[in-house]
């Protein structure tokens, strides 16, 4: 009898351990911003990649049309598999590819776009992630389709595949 | 390439073996042969042969820079010299899984062939619950983790080691930390296997007393080379930081050392029997409860990005199960042989290793609270706190006192009914520790009654155990171990209060005084090596007795990835270490230097490896009692 309550209660605690963990574990990032979806685009100044010229984001998103914000890394592996997916959205005329590159060595950088194409219409450099954090970024890689009011409609955490790639496809059609 | 190939299906072939051991070993259990089945020992021997290829593989990919292989990718370069190329295997996610699953199909062969003795059926249920965490990590690697996973295209570099992974004992520390982790594996199986064969006696604790020494022998020189690690590395000058990745290697440490004094006692009194069989189930799961904490990225704020949760939730539920598994068997089959309680007496060796016992789970549990509180903060009110040094010091420095007192006494007593002998040489000497403690202690600017104290009492247990060393009664390992961790104690405390620190911005050229004397900044110098440059500063320091140092810190730029690292230089005399560090000031000409002295830091190893020498010993006596 004694021992069956020992039980329960070992269990009992156990349970609870496991609850919190499984919970900690999906939001195990700890310093994360909320996403930010239906959100007003930031305003901002960035360096270009290969200029290192300061362009501003109104002249940056100045075209009536979509706009595809890719946060990624020449370190970041995910990053390698998506870009085929990305070379393949930058055929579309509906939308121009803005690239971010983030925490990443210039050189590296540069040979990752020189082995794997370059689907960007404007890469910037974001050396120290404040402008991915500025966007709401969890990590890299990291996709925000931008509609014509300049709204960040719809964001893709992770690299793109074949599903979502169709569902980019689907927004800005 | 090939290799990667190779490795890929050797771990599947691994896992086929794994299977087919246990259906043999479950077909062999009700057999009623008394020998086991040579299929078996075969089989193991084969499961842990594809593991060794597997592991092979990824070495050889990774010193051939294969960099169509995945995990060569993320953490190897080209220009990285042979030995980090090597030891980059285990420095990752992927490659540690591996070499789990190594150390795993190692030992649990070599338990096979070397428990001829042991009866048949208590042999194959060991194999058997060790089979279950095989499997589990089997399908963890080749589900979650895969080491040979292909990249294409193929990226003509690597992305690189992080630099400050890039040191001999850190190389060396992950086998031989994992070798205590993952051995702790053998003693859960064969508890939960002599649980459920009722075997668990004295013969039992005499054969699970070896597999217990040798994990807890590997933990304690696996910590210890982390914390050197962290002490000429990371460039604080301290060696402890009460890291949750530190952590979680302590906890396993304290329920091995609490086990490893129970086992003497079941081994003599068939006493304590639920302590061994909980005690044994513990130490497996908190080293596991380690990895999952750490490999899950759940505890870093500095998270990695390419950090799959998938990893997480399947190690937690691998381990959970793991643990409801070991929980029930030992509620339903679990039988008290003896009422504990009534076999004791209060002062005998038996009660006092029971007193060790809650010791040893108090300090546990204030480990253990201080990793995960901050987990279950987040989660339930997601209020962000960390937990710190001043935490653990507050709740563990005050019971070291009676635990050291207690520690004197204790390992003086005898089995069953005992008294105190020679108390008035203990008055004598407790009375000798304490005044020295005091004259020592006065001279600092510390709590007077805390270190007083604190000295005191490790000052008590260093002299009565070097007495020990002249009674030819005693066990040799008890007091090469207690005597161990005397100097341990003693040099930590005397170390905290004897270190003083001079910080100081410094161009090249100029001379900076302080209170115990004077450093010059005589030159730096610039070298290059294969996979970093240095910047090399040439110091001279001249201390008020008239000893006169060369200093030589370092700065060294890294090419992949390109991280600046600073090299502390030490210069380890038998007294104290002499510790500088320089660091680039941005944009100027200055450099920050800082200049510690460390009395005492050398004790501090040399304890750790007295109190694993005091485990050596014990396990070659055994070893030849048989």
């Amino acid at each position: 009898m004694k021992n069956k309550i020992y039980l329960s209660v070992v269990i009992i605690f156990l349970i609870f351990c496991f609850v919190i963990f499984y919970n900690g574990l999906n939001s195990s990032n700890i310093y994360t911003p909320k996403i930010n979806t239906k959100q007003k685009l930031p305003i901002f100044e960035a360096k270009d990649f290969y200029s290192n010229k300061s362009i501003s984001s109104e002249e940056l998103f100045k075209e009536d049309i979509f706009y595809i914000v890719n946060i990624w890394a020449s370190w970041c592996v995910p990053c390698r598999k998506e870009h085929k997916f990305l070379m393949e959205l930058s055929k579309s005329e509906n939308v121009k590819i803005i690239g971010l590159n983030y925490k990443d060595n210039l050189n590296n950088a540069k040979k990752f776009i020189n082995e794997l194409g370059n689907p960007y219409s404007k890469n910037l450099t974001d050396k120290n992630g404040f402008l991915s954090i500025e966007f709401g970024a969890y990590g890299v890689p990291e996709t925000f389709i931008i509609n014509k009011n300049k709204t960040i409609v719809k964001k893709f955490i992770g690299p793109i595949n074949k599903k979502t790639l169709n569902q980019i496809m689907q927004i800005i059609k | 390439m090939l290799a990667s190939q190779i490795g890929y299906y050797s771990l599947i072939l691994g896992l086929i073996f794994s299977f087919t051991l246990s259906f043999f070993a479950t077909k062999d259990l009700t057999s009623p042969s008394k020998k086991i089945d040579q299929n078996i020992i075969v089989l193991s021997f084969l499961q842990f042969f594809f593991v060794v290829v597997s592991f092979l593989c990824l070495i050889f990919s990774f010193v051939n820079s294969d960099f169509s292989n995945e995990t060569v990718f993320n953490n190897s370069h080209t220009t990285k010299p042979l030995f980090y190329k090597i030891s980059g295997t285990w420095g990752n996610h992927e490659g540690s899984l591996l070499l789990w699953l190594l150390v795993l199909t190692l030992f649990i062969f070599l338990f096979i062939i070397k428990s001829i003795n042991q009866p048949k059926k208590y042999r194959i249920s060991t194999l058997l619950f060790q089979q279950i965490i095989i499997i589990g990590f089997f399908l963890f690697v080749l589900v979650t983790s895969n080491p040979f996973i292909y990249v294409f295209p193929v990226p003509n570099e690597g992305l690189g080691l992080n630099p400050i992974l890039q040191d001999p004992a850190l190389a060396i520390h992950p086998p031989i930390l994992y070798l205590g982790y993952v051995g702790s594996s053998i003693i859960f199986s064969a508890a939960l296997a002599a649980v459920i064969q009722n075997y668990i006696n004295s013969e039992w604790a005499k054969h699970i007393k070896k597999w217990v020494l040798i994990s807890w022998i590997f933990l304690s020189i696996g910590i210890m080379l982390g914390s050197i690690w962290a002490y000429y590395e990371l460039g604080w000058g301290g060696f402890w930081f009460w890291d949750p990745v530190e952590n979680v290697s302590l906890m396993p440490w304290l329920t091995l050392t609490a086990l490893l004094h129970c086992i003497l006692v079941l081994e003599r009194r068939l006493l304590l029997t639920s302590w061994v069989v909980i005690l044994s189930i513990a130490s497996f799961t908190l080293s596991m409860c380690g990895t999952f904490l750490v490999r899950s990225g759940i505890l870093n704020s500095v998270h990695t990005f390419a950090n799959d949760p998938a990893r997480g939730i399947f190690i937690l539920i691998f381990l959970f199960i793991l643990i409801f598994l070991s929980l029930g068997i030992f509620f339903i089959f679990h039988k008290e042989q003896y009422k504990d309680n009534k076999n004791f007496f209060w002062l005998s060796k038996e009660t006092s290793i029971l007193l060790n016992n809650w010791f040893m789970m108090y300090f546990l549990s204030v480990v253990l609270i201080g990793t995960v509180y901050p987990i279950f903060l987040d989660v339930i009110s997601s209020d962000k706190i960390s937990v710190g040094p001043p935490f653990y010091h507050k709740l563990i420095i005050p019971f070291l006192v009676p635990f050291l007192i207690f520690m004197v006494f204790g390992s003086r007593l005898k089995w069953i009914k005992s008294e105190i002998s020679n108390k008035n040489l203990l008055i004598i000497f407790f009375t000798i520790s304490i005044t020295i403690s005091f004259l020592v202690t006065k001279n600092f600017q510390v709590d007077l009654f805390l270190y007083t104290i604190l000295i005191g009492t490790s000052l008590f247990l260093f002299f009565t155990t070097t007495v020990e060393f002249f009674n030819r009664k005693k066990i040799l390992s008890q007091t090469v171990a207690h005597f161990g961790f005397s100097l341990f104690i003693l040099s930590i405390l005397l170390n905290s209060i004897t270190s003083s620190e001079v910080s100081t911005n410094m161009k090249v050229g100029e001379r900076y005084n302080y209170e115990g004397g004077e450093i010059f900044f005589k030159k730096i110098e610039e070298k290059k090596e294969k996979n970093f440059n240095s910047i090399v500063g040439h110091f001279k320091i001249t201390d008020n007795r008239g000893d006169i140092f060369n200093l030589k810190p370092e700065l060294r730029v890294y090419n992949q990835p390109i991280i600046i690292t600073s090299e502390a230089d030490i210069k380890t005399t038998l007294l104290k270490d002499n510790f500088l560090v320089m660091n680039t000031v941005k944009g100027n000409e200055y450099f920050n230097i800082r200049y510690q002295v460390k009395p005492f830091m050398l004790w501090i190893w040399i304890s750790v490896l007295l109190i694993s020498l005091g485990g050596m010993i014990s396990f070659l006596r055994a070893k030849n009692e048989k």
